[in-house]
C-alpha cells in the first residue's frame, strides 16, 4: 500500500487529495470535495501530463527568441528531456504560429509548435 | 489638428478589444496608440498556457491569444502607431504622442478609451532593508529578458512574493537551468492561482514560505545573498527566524499597480481601493467620453475578463460619438450608488445610471481576505435580492455578481446598491 498526497488544481479551493494506492492500481481517493478532485488525483498518480512552454533562439527575427510549446500534453517525465532536446535549435526568421520546430521532441510522438509570429529584419 | 472619433492608448489585450468592438459598432476612424514595437502589451512575454479557457473553449499561449484579436484587428483595418507614447490628455481630450518618426503630434478625439494596463509594485515601494546591489528585478522585468529577448537574470534565484507572474517565472528559471531555492510570501495565503502553485513550484520541489518576508539584502556590486524571516500576525519580522539564501537573483512579486498617470492628467476621479478611474456601469470616468478597461481600470487575473470588458467599453465608446458627442444628450442625473463592504473590497463599476444600462452589467469586484463556505450578497437599498453561497473565495481571484436592468427599475426608490460577503 501506498499513499501520496496531492493539491487538486480543480478550482481555488484547493482540496489536499489522500490517493491509495497498490501495486500501482488506484486503490482509494480521499480529501477530494467533489468528482473533478477525485479524476484529476487518478490521472496525477498514474500517467501525469503537463504542456510544456519555453522559447528557441531565432536568427534574423524581431525578436532574439520565438515562443513554442508542446502541441498536445506530454508525460511529466519527459519534461527536462524535452527542454534539453530544444535547448539547442536555432531557427531562420520568419517564424509563423503552429510552425513545428521540433517534430515528435523526446520520443513522445508531439512536436514542438511555435506559439508566435516573428518577422524577418 | 488631427481628429480621431476614438483613440485609443494602449495596444495590449484591452486596447485591441475595446478597438475591435468600436469598429464593429460602425465607427471607422479609431487609433490605437502603443509604446512598444508590437501589438498585443503583456501577452507577448507570457508565454505560459493557460489563456482563453473562456474566450475560445481552448488553452492558449499569451502570444496565441493576443495573435487572434491582433489579426482581427488588422482585418478591420483598424489603425495603429507603434513606438509611440501618449505624453498627455486634456480634458477636452487631445491626446498629445510622440515618437521617433513624427516628434509631437496632438489629436483631437471625441473619445477616448484608456487601456494603458498595470505596472509591478519595485523594490522601492516595499521597504526591504540593505544594499541596491544588481540583481533585483520585478518578476515581470526578468519575464521578458527571459522570454523575449533570450537572457537570463541569473542562476540562484529567491523570489519574494507569490503573485501568478512570480510563479510562473519560478518553473521558467527553472527550464532554464536556474536553481530556484524558495518563494516567500508576507502574507499567509498566496496571492496566486492554486494551479500555478502546484503545477509551478510543488512540480519542481520548490518551497513556498508563507508568513515569510525578505528582511535584508547582502552585497555590494551583485545580489550575493538575502535574509528571510518568519513574520507574525502583524506581518512584522519574528526575532530569531532569520534564514540567509546564497542568490544572485531576487526576484519581485507583490503585486500590480494600474498605471494612471495620464488619466491623473486628465483629471480623472480614481478609486484610492483599485488606483484605477472610477467608472459608471458604460466604464465611462468622471470626463465625459473619456472611457477605461483592462488592468488600468482595476487588475484581474485573467485575460479573458479583461476583453470582454475592454469590448464593452469599445461599444460605450462607440454610442457615446454616435448619439451623445456634441449634442445636447446627458446622462440622468438619477444615480444608483454600488457599496462594497463587509469583505467585498471594491466594485467596478460604481455607479448606475439606469437610462443608460444594459439588460444584464457585470459587477466584478475582489474579497479582501480567504473566505470558505460563506455567501456572495447583494442588497437593494436594505432589502437582500441576490444571495449566493460560494465554497471558497480568496483575494487573487476575481468574483462577479450580475445585475438585471428588469430588476433595478421594479424596485421602487433604489439608491444604493450594497455588495458584502456573508457568512450565513
Amino acid at each position: 500500500m501506498e499513499k501520496r498526497e496531492l493539491t487538486c488544481i480543480g478550482c481555488p479551493l484547493g482540496c489536499q487529495v489522500t490517493v491509495t494506492m497498490d501495486n500501482g492500481v488506484v486503490t482509494d481517493v480521499t480529501g477530494n470535495t467533489c468528482p473533478r478532485g477525485d479524476k484529476y488525483a487518478r490521472e496525477e498518480v498514474t500517467n501525469p501530463t503537463r504542456v510544456v512552454t519555453s522559447i528557441v533562439k531565432v536568427e534574423g527575427g524581431n525578436l532574439a527568441a520565438v515562443s513554442v510549446k508542446t502541441k498536445d500534453v506530454i508525460p511529466k517525465g519527459k519534461i527536462f528531456e524535452t527542454l534539453e532536446e530544444i535547448k539547442p535549435v536555432v531557427v531562420k526568421a520568419p517564424v509563423k504560429i503552429g510552425d513545428v520546430i521540433v517534430p515528435n521532441v523526446a520520443g513522445t510522438g508531439v512536436d514542438i509548435v511555435a506559439t508566435k509570429n516573428i518577422a524577418a529584419v | 489638428m488631427k481628429s480621431y472619433d476614438v483613440v485609443i492608448v494602449g495596444g495590449g489585450p484591452a486596447g485591441l478589444a475595446a478597438a475591435i468592438a468600436a469598429k464593429k459598432e460602425g465607427i471607422d476612424s479609431i487609433l490605437i496608440i502603443e509604446r512598444d514595437n508590437q501589438l498585443g502589451g503583456i501577452l507577448n512575454q507570457c508565454i505560459h498556457n493557460g489563456f482563453g479557457l473562456h474566450t475560445f473553449k481552448e488553452e492558449l499561449t499569451g502570444p496565441e491569444y493576443a495573435s487572434r484579436f491582433i489579426d482581427q484587428a488588422a482585418e478591420l483595418n483598424i489603425e495603429y502607431k507603434l513606438h509611440t507614447m501618449v505624453c498627455d490628455i486634456s480634458k477636452d481630450k487631445v491626446v498629445t504622442v510622440m515618437n521617433r518618426e513624427e516628434g509631437m503630434v496632438m489629436y483631437q478625439a471625441k473619445a477616448v478609451i484608456l487601456a494603458m494596463g498595470c505596472r509591478e509594485r519595485p523594490r522601492g515601494a516595499l521597504n526591504i532593508p540593505g544594499y541596491r546591489p544588481a540583481g533585483i528585478y520585478s518578476a515581470g522585468t526578468a519575464q521578458r529578458l527571459v522570454n523575449m529577448e533570450g537572457f537570463m537574470p541569473g542562476k540562484k534565484v529567491v523570489i519574494l512574493g507569490s503573485g501568478d507572474i512570480g510563479l510562473i517565472m519560478a518553473r521558467r528559471m527553472t527550464f532554464e537551468g536556474a536553481d530556484v531555492q524558495v518563494v516567500a510570501e508576507v502574507m499567509p495565503y498566496s496571492g496566486g492561482l492554486k494551479r500555478n502553485i502546484v503545477q509551478c513550484l510543488d512540480d519542481y520541489d520548490i518551497p513556498l514560505m508563507l508568513s515569510h518576508t525578505v528582511i535584508d539584502i547582502e552585497g555590494t556590486d551583485r545580489l550575493t545573498g538575502v535574509v528571510i524571516a518568519e513574520v507574525g500576525p502583524d506581518r512584522k519580522p519574528i526575532p530569531g527566524t532569520e534564514v540567509h539564501y546564497d542568490c544572485d537573483t531576487l526576484l519581485l512579486s507583490c503585486g500590480l499597480i494600474p498605471e494612471n498617470e495620464l488619466s491623473k492628467q486628465a483629471e480623472v476621479e480614481m478609486n484610492p481601493v483599485t488606483n484605477g478611474p472610477l467608472v459608471d456601469e458604460s466604464l465611462e470616468t468622471n470626463i465625459e467620453g473619456v472611457f477605461a478597461c483592462g488592468n488600468v481600470l482595476h487588475v484581474h487575473d485573467l485575460v479573458d475578463y479583461v476583453s470582454e470588458e475592454a469590448a464593452m467599453a469599445g461599444k460605450n465608446a462607440a454610442h457615446y460619438v454616435k448619439e451623445r458627442y456634441g449634442k445636447e444628450v446627458a446622462k440622468s442625473t438619477d444615480v444608483i450608488d454600488i457599496k462594497a463592504v463587509e469583505g467585498a473590497r471594491y466594485t467596478v463599476p460604481t455607479t448606475i445610471h439606469l437610462d443608460s444600462m444594459a439588460d444584464l452589467l457585470t459587477v466584478r469586484f475582489r474579497v479582501a481576505d480567504v473566505f470558505k463556505d460563506s455567501y456572495i450578497s447583494v442588497y437593494f437599498n436594505d432589502e437582500r435580492v441576490q444571495h449566493r453561497r460560494k465554497q471558497v473565495m480568496a483575494p487573487g481571484e476575481m468574483e462577479q455578481i450580475i445585475l438585471k436592468k428588469k430588476a433595478l427599475e421594479e424596485f421602487e426608490g433604489l439608491k444604493t446598491i450594497t455588495v458584502k460577503i456573508e457568512k450565513e
